[in-house]
């Protein structure tokens, strides 16, 4: 009974942490969660997930120095980020709630699949020229800015196009690749 | 002789360039496979035997350290090319030329998860912000307390701004002159006169501001020091002209020490 009460606690202060902006960038910190939860916070993470799942929503977790891992270690975990993400799709009415132009939506998919077939990195002035066919050139520059304040990509110095964290926490990187490939643009709307 | 200086020439050419080379690629995310990596270990080899110098060797070095770097890019690309997450980038180009924008946005609502993220105040903060909304001064209060105190402008005479030391009442060359001048006159038949005797005043500020100027006759050749090691005593020579040792002889700095007890024990003894 104790140890459903502890529990119980645990997960409230997980959802407070999670769902609630404590710093510049959404999202905790692996340790951030044990220094307040407990070692034992993956479990609490877990219970939170299964509950999260019948809103549609789930625990993501981001590793970010290292690719996606099939059993983490401890020491993994707390290097890594979490966030609350959802677990499902949006239809393409819920997607006017996001506030971005189709236009924006659309250049935003092609530069990411650009940089995932480059492996990662790419440099600017390629895709600006990739999106100028579609897209005037003025409005170009603006989005990618915009791409890069929102946190979905990085630029270095050498002007090369890197995924930024939100990518990372949001995107869905192998299966893009899988419906850019495997499937027909018919099936893609449909 | 010669021949042997040319292959270190062309040598270092060759290793600065695929220096550059292996550069290039990294900066610009080029394909690393187009370097051949078994030639340019050939050209490392080849000039390794001619390098004599620490500066030939680091070149080598960083010529082995880029070429390196390249492997491990390669060995990245092979592994990356062996993941599901490889997409020929022709390939994928084509493909997102021919969708249009709404099937790309369709795609992308299907790969979206967004993060679920929340801004709220709680009652706590808001009574955190009542406290302290309640304690802050009004602004005017809060500048009056941090405004630097106001003084009036006004004119000041020339005696007051040198009794404060701001101007000084001659110049400063024509204050070393009149030194030089005193110097000359207070030196005996032998033509010099001790140092103490000479910075010696009744009082220590004095008595500092007298070794200042004469550390300036020294250094600008008006005079010259004597110093007695043996016999612990310095005396103090004036030039009839000034003279100037600049690339002459190279000069050497000899430091006085002036302490109140030192003046003091001047003092005395002149007393006594």
């Amino acid at each position: 009974m104790k140890k459903k009460a502890t529990y119980a606690r645990k997960l409230k202060r997980a959802t407070h942490l999670l769902f609630y902006r404590r710093h510049k960038k959404p999202g905790v910190k692996g340790w951030e969660l044990r220094k307040r939860l407990g070692s034992d916070y993956p479990k609490v993470l877990g219970i939170l997930d299964s509950y999260l799942e019948n809103l549609d929503l789930q625990v993501k977790t981001v590793f970010e120095e290292e690719p996606t891992v099939e059993k983490p270690t401890l020491e993994q975990l707390d290097r890594a980020r979490f966030y609350i993400v959802l677990r499902g799709g949006l239809t393409p009415k819920e997607s006017k709630m996001m506030g971005w132009r189709i236009d924006d939506i659309a250049g935003l998919i092609t530069t990411i699949s650009y940089i995932v077939s480059k492996k990662g990195r790419a440099p600017r002035e390629e895709i600006e020229k990739l999106l100028r066919d579609k897209l005037p050139g003025w409005r170009v520059d603006i989005n990618m800015n915009r791409y890069i304040k929102s946190g979905y990509l990085a630029e270095d110095e050498n002007k090369q196009l890197y995924l930024d964290w939100r990518t990372r926490a949001e995107i869905d990187q192998k299966l893009l690749v899988e419906l850019l490939l495997g499937t027909e643009s018919q099936k893609i709307t449909s | 002789m010669s021949t042997k200086r040319q292959k270190k020439k062309l040598g270092t050419e060759h290793l600065q360039r695929v220096i550059d080379l292996c550069k290039s690629v990294e900066d610009k995310g080029l394909d690393p496979f187009v370097v051949d990596v078994d030639d340019i270990i050939r050209v490392v080899r080849e000039y390794f035997p001619e390098w004599e110098s620490p500066e030939e060797l680091c070149l080598d070095a960083e010529a082995v350290h880029e070429l390196a770097s390249l492997i491990k890019l390669q060995s990245d690309w092979v592994k990356h090319r062996s993941t599901s997450l490889y997409t020929d980038p022709f390939l994928l180009e084509e493909k997102i030329k021919k969708m249009s924008k709404v099937e790309l946005a369709n795609l992308f609502l299907k790969i979206w998860h967004p993060l679920i993220e929340l801004e709220q105040i709680s009652p706590n903060s808001l009574l955190e912000a009542i406290k302290y909304w309640q304690n802050l001064l009004p602004l005017n209060e809060r500048w009056l307390k941090n405004a630097p105190p106001e003084i009036e402008t006004g004119t000041a005479t020339r005696e007051e701004l040198l009794e404060q030391r701001i101007l000084a009442e001659k110049a400063f060359s024509m204050q070393l002159e009149a030194f030089w001048e005193e110097l000359k006159q207070k030196t005996g038949k032998d033509g010099k006169i001790q140092y103490w005797d000479f910075i010696g005043a009744d009082t220590y500020e004095e008595t500092i501001n007298r070794a200042y100027m004469t550390s300036f006759l020294v250094t600008y050749g008006y005079a010259t020091l004597e110093v007695h090691r043996l016999e612990e005593e310095m005396f103090i020579k004036p030039y009839e002209k000034p003279v100037s040792f600049l690339g002459k002889k190279q000069s050497i700095s000899i430091p006085v020490s002036i302490s109140v007890d030192e003046w003091a024990r001047w003092k005395r003894g002149e007393q006594s």
